[in-house]
């Protein structure tokens, strides 16, 4: 752990010489320097910049500037007690004035000059230096890869990954990764079934970068962790049965437009990073600190290709209806996860109704296809319906409670995505529902 | 030295077991491979006759040369047809 460096109070310059706009103002430096109106400057490239200047502050490390939260150079600090009270970035003639309290300032310099960036911010610096400060903050076990082991091979061996690779768990990765929430990395999310672990907001960053997730992805996959493990959801049961079901992660509200996600066009297929990273990540956290692997705890007959990953957020702003969080409680314009146990899509084609009463009775014949057609009360449905199909039931002025009603199902989940082309909608069907099997879980995303 | 942090519940021991060991040698099938050094079939030929006096039935195996890993679909016969195996040289 590096120790940690102070300034002291009254007014500190960071610099570096490799800036020209430090380079520039080094002169009014010295001058300040010389008058005794600078407490410290601190120099992050040489320690013989500005020239002039006695006792510069050799932060060739960083240390200081890190601590500082330094961005820009030059930076002007007023610290009082140890306490960073006022900053100043770059050059400009007036506000140094101000911030100093002398004038005039730099005669024959030009009146304005940005700042360059901070060596704390250049690639790979940030990351060695997160780790330098930070990585005491992570409790996770240490795994140290031999040298002649190939890390995508290691992490298979490990029993770490659902057969696809996965990127190595880092400290600089992982600290990352925490970046992308305000949480504690030590706060309990969940405990994970199988095992009954207490899975923390770092295990699930761990199995997040695991999955390839970017860190403003880390609420959506902290909230599906928090839905899966609770007892409505049944992720044990789930995971335990010898049916194909997995969880399916639907997403709504403003944050899956924020990281990108897809409800467009193959938006249950392949090729969106949030939509598949995201889903993985949440079966990753069940493998890894759950312990439910295949042929364990997991029992499926079959399963499901969508047991690698299956999350996709609905299309809210072509849909004739409400979001689908909306519906179960959340307030509009907030981000949710809600997760259903899936078994897999079945297709539903239907080019000919123009009419909502002829498409609702050929989804009512596609929906008797879903578990054990003879118990349809236990069997829960996903059903999305894509634009072309819910242009049918806009046109035709009927809500969800509608449809539900016409299809004798009252707690089928409905949500509205895919490409604008194409007559067709998904049954994604689930497994038992009510109290003995899985029961949708919505969770609202904090940041 | 690369460093990765642990994802699991870390209930396990970070270094990887050995997998489960045989109950009995009795009707087990075992391997032999000879890695291809001079007099490896000294020493193999006599733990044939001790692996057979306790019941295993034994199958012998030969690296086409000890200079290399053993070929994939060696490892795969093996793998597919026995329940143990010994990599044993003499030199």
């Amino acid at each position: 752990m590096a120790a940690n460096p102070t300034v002291p109070d009254g007014l500190v310059a960071v610099v570096k010489r490799d800036c020209p706009t430090c380079t520039l103002v080094a002169p009014v430096l010295a001058g300040l320097a010389g008058d005794r109106a600078l407490a410290a400057v601190v120099s992050q490239d040489d320690p013989t910049f500005p020239p002039g200047v006695d006792g510069v502050v050799d932060d060739r490390d960083l240390d200081v500037s890190w601590t500082l939260g330094i961005e820009t150079v030059p930076t002007l600090l007023r610290m009082e007690d140890g306490r960073e009270v006022a900053r100043l970035e770059g050059w400009r003639r007036g506000d140094w004035e101000a911030f100093v309290g002398v004038a005039p300032l730099g005669e024959g310099l030009p009146d304005y000059r940005p700042g360059c960036g901070s060596r704390t911010a250049e690639p790979g610096v940030a990351d060695e230096l997160a780790v330098r400060h930070h990585a005491a903050r992570l409790r996770s076990r240490r795994v140290a890869l031999a040298a002649l082991e190939d890390e995508a091979e290691a992490l298979y061996e490990r029993g770490w990954t659902d057969g696809l690779p996965v990127v190595a768990p880092t400290e600089a990765r992982v600290l990352r990764m925490l970046e992308g929430t305000t949480r504690a990395p030590d706060e309990v999310v969940a405990v994970v079934p199988p095992d009954l672990v207490e899975c923390t907001v770092e295990k699930v960053a761990v199995n997040a970068v695991l999955a390839g997730c970017k860190p403003e992805y880390l609420p959506v996959v902290l909230a599906a962790v928090e839905a899966a493990c609770t007892d409505e959801f049944n992720i044990h049961g789930l995971l335990a049965t010898t049916w194909f079901s997995g969880p399916v992660v639907v997403v709504n509200g403003p944050v899956a437009r924020a990281i990108g996600m897809n409800s467009g066009i193959n938006a249950l297929g392949q090729g969106n990073r949030a939509n598949a990273t995201i889903g993985r990540a949440l079966q990753l956290v069940v493998r890894n600190v759950g312990g439910g692997r295949p042929g364990e705890v997991d029992r499926a007959t079959l399963g499901n290709p969508g047991k690698y990953t299956f999350c996709f957020p609905e299309d809210e702003g072509g849909s004739p209806w409400e979001p689908l969080s909306v519906e179960r409680g959340v307030p509009a314009g907030r981000s949710a996860v809600t997760l259903f146990a899936g078994a897999g899509v079945q297709g539903l084609a239907d080019q000919r109704s123009r009419e909502p009463e002829g498409l609702a009775a050929t989804m009512a014949a596609g929906l008797g296809g879903v578990g054990d057609p003879r118990m349809a009360a236990v069997w829960d449905a996903l059903l999305v319906v894509s634009p072309e199909h819910a242009r049918v039931f806009r046109e035709g002025g009927w809500d969800k409670a509608r449809l539900r009603a016409e299809l004798g199902r009252p707690s089928l989940l409905i949500v509205h995505a895919g490409g604008r082309a194409g007559m067709f909608s998904a049954i994604i069907a689930g497994w038992v529902s009510g109290a003995m099997g899985s029961q949708p879980v919505t969770r609202e995303v904090r940041s | 030295m690369r460093v990765v942090l642990d994802p699991t519940s870390e209930l396990t021991p970070a270094q990887r077991s050995a997998s489960p060991r045989l109950d009995s040698l009795q009707g087990r099938r075992v391997g032999l491979l000879d890695i291809s050094k001079p007099r490896g079939d000294v020493f193999l030929d006599r733990l044939e006759e001790l692996l057979t006096e306790r019941g295993a039935v034994v199958a012998r195996y030969r690296k086409p040369t000890f200079t290399k890993p053993a070929p994939v679909d060696l490892r795969q016969e093996i793998a597919t047809h026995c329940e143990a195996v010994i990599e044993a040289l003499a030199d």
